[in-house]
């Protein structure tokens, strides 16, 4: 499991980097792309925040489906929960999706949120993210996806394992009408998210210091018995081995993604 | 179909229930083996090749466990590496030139979590293997033999027609995963097997499968050639049907069938 960090900033002026212990103020660092300015450490967006960041004000229309998990475990506990999430976050899942302008040109984002659940995908989930991949396909239009994900939604089973199924199939759709999906992995990024659509963009970018993979770090350890790598599962290793297009630093990600939806298409028309 | 969750995760493990080849073997009359990813390595835990069965060619990819100590080290006690899948994706790309229909046997704990397995991209290739299978147009079945579990079973999972045996599994993880996740403890297993619906019926009840085949005196390992017997049946009457239909119909169905699973 992934360790769950707060993302966003606390209410209250004052903040302290979890890295480097510096207390700072809540603006700077809010001004900052949310980085920490003393040791460059990258705080984790909420949803709201990363939208912000990436899609020109007031262009952003979210996408709202009439769409329920079914609790196929039967674990009321589990539907508590969510509604008690709801009531703290102001979300309606772990991701939000919609249509905006990215400098200038249409697109549709989806951006997943760890305060949710640690972003982990059962059905509504996996509902959103097709549903905004089918409306890409519909509307011709290009498909950013911030991943943030501890993976699969353990409380929703099979389910949540069919919603990798869901999402794939649907990232083929995608790739026979020629529709450009850029994905963006943040940290962290693990499971059934990474072993599905994150890793499957025709344009695949990271953060510095995300941390991407398909096992967590302590079920590896266990299995091989011995210690992991310094950087092992960080964007930069990942990079390294030749599964990143580009490590992009946070303040860069908006210009990088336009210059890549209008740089993308070619007009060979034979 | 008496027996607890539990009961069944350990049928599903017995070291002496059938494998992937104890069924290839028995059921089709001509079976070639194809080997390696043709990149890094071959890697035993997945079996692929081509199979006849009354003069009909079929592609199969299967998942195979060791039925002892010394096979298992060949077959990573059937937990496929990322070579596995590449392999797996190569030979379904073959099967769509030569419009072989393919045949899936899953039987894994799931995909290998180690160093290599993540520098090679195991999350990745599994997303690749479940988007290849998603949109391949040929026909294809599943058939759950044993364990089913994680990505690592989906990746060879995404068919036509998912089929399992009585006493086989099929899950999001394992059952000592899931509650050490859950409830921070995995000797809570059993509970979790209970809570996590992972038997044929539980999945047939889900929609997430489409027929369940009953096994022989209640345990396939009883019988393995009447179990073989009763898949064999399945594949004639099934291809039979889907073979018929033309590939935009497959597809839709296919896609269609995965886009509703837990919305209704």
């Amino acid at each position: 499991m992934i360790e769950n960090k707060k993302a966003d900033i606390p209410i209250g002026k004052w903040i302290k980097c979890p890295k480097c212990k510096e207390i700072l103020y809540k603006e700077d660092v809010k001004n900052n792309y949310s980085i920490c300015p003393k040791c460059n450490n990258y705080f984790r967006l909420s949803s709201r925040r990363r939208i912000e960041q990436i899609v020109d004000k007031n262009t952003f229309k979210e996408f709202e489906l009439d769409v329920e998990s079914k609790d196929p475990l039967n674990m009321p506990e589990y539907l508590n929960k969510i509604e008690g999430l709801r009531q703290k976050t102001g979300l309606k899942e772990a991701v939000k999706c919609g249509i905006g302008k990215i400098n200038g040109s249409e697109a549709i984002v989806c951006a997943m949120d760890s305060n949710f659940f640690m972003g982990s995908m059962g059905y509504v989930v996996g509902e959103y993210i097709t549903y905004s991949m089918e409306e890409a396909i519909k509307r011709k239009l290009p498909i950013v996806i911030f991943t943030v994900s501890g993976g699969a939604r353990m409380q929703e089973g099979i389910i949540s394992l069919m919603q990798m199924a869901k999402t794939s199939s649907a990232v083929s759709k995608l790739n026979e009408n020629g529709i450009l999906y850029i994905s963006v992995l943040t940290d962290p990024t693990y499971g059934g998210v990474t072993a599905s659509f994150a890793t499957l963009g025709d344009i695949i970018l990271a953060e510095p210091g995300t941390m991407i993979g398909f096992a967590g770090k302590r079920v590896i350890e266990q299995t091989i018995n011995e210690k992991l790598p310094e950087n092992f599962q960080s964007s930069e290793f990942l990079f390294e081995h030749g599964f990143i297009d580009k490590i992009v630093e946070r303040k860069d990600l908006k210009d990088t993604i336009s210059k890549i939806i209008t740089m993308s298409r070619g007009d060979y028309n034979g | 179909m008496d027996n607890n969750a539990w009961e069944k995760v350990e049928i599903a493990r017995d070291i002496e229930r059938p494998t992937s080849l104890d069924y290839i073997e028995n059921i089709f009359d001509n079976f070639i083996e194809l080997h390696g990813d043709r990149d890094f390595a071959e890697d035993g835990a997945i079996v692929c090749g081509i199979a006849s069965l009354n003069n009909k060619n079929y592609t199969i990819i299967a998942e195979q466990k060791g039925r002892n100590t010394k096979e298992n080290i060949i077959r990573n006690f059937g937990m496929p590496n990322p070579e596995s899948y590449k392999k797996a994706i190569r030979i379904m790309k073959q099967s769509e030139k030569f419009k072989r229909p393919v045949i899936t046997f899953i039987d894994t704990k799931g995909a290998y979590p180690g160093i290599g397995a993540e520098e090679r991209g195991q999350g990745q290739v599994i997303a690749k293997s479940i988007e290849t299978m998603s949109s391949l147009k040929v026909p294809t079945i599943s058939y759950v033999i044993g364990e089913g579990s994680s990505g690592g079973a989906l990746a060879i999972g995404v068919a036509d027609r998912v089929v399992m045996l009585e006493n086989s599994i099929y899950s999001i993880l394992s059952p000592e995963g899931y509650s050490s996740i859950l409830w921070k403890d995995a000797s809570l297993k059993k509970e979790a097997a209970e809570k996590m619906r992972l038997t044929a019926k539980d999945l047939y009840d889900l929609k997430v499968i489409d027929n369940i085949l009953y096994e022989p005196n209640g345990n396939a390992k009883t019988d393995i050639i009447e179990m073989s017997n009763s898949i064999k049946k399945d594949i004639i009457q099934s291809m039979k049907d889907l073979m018929q239909m033309k590939k935009e119909v497959l597809l839709e169905n296919r896609y269609n069938k995965y886009r509703i699973i837990g919305g209704e």
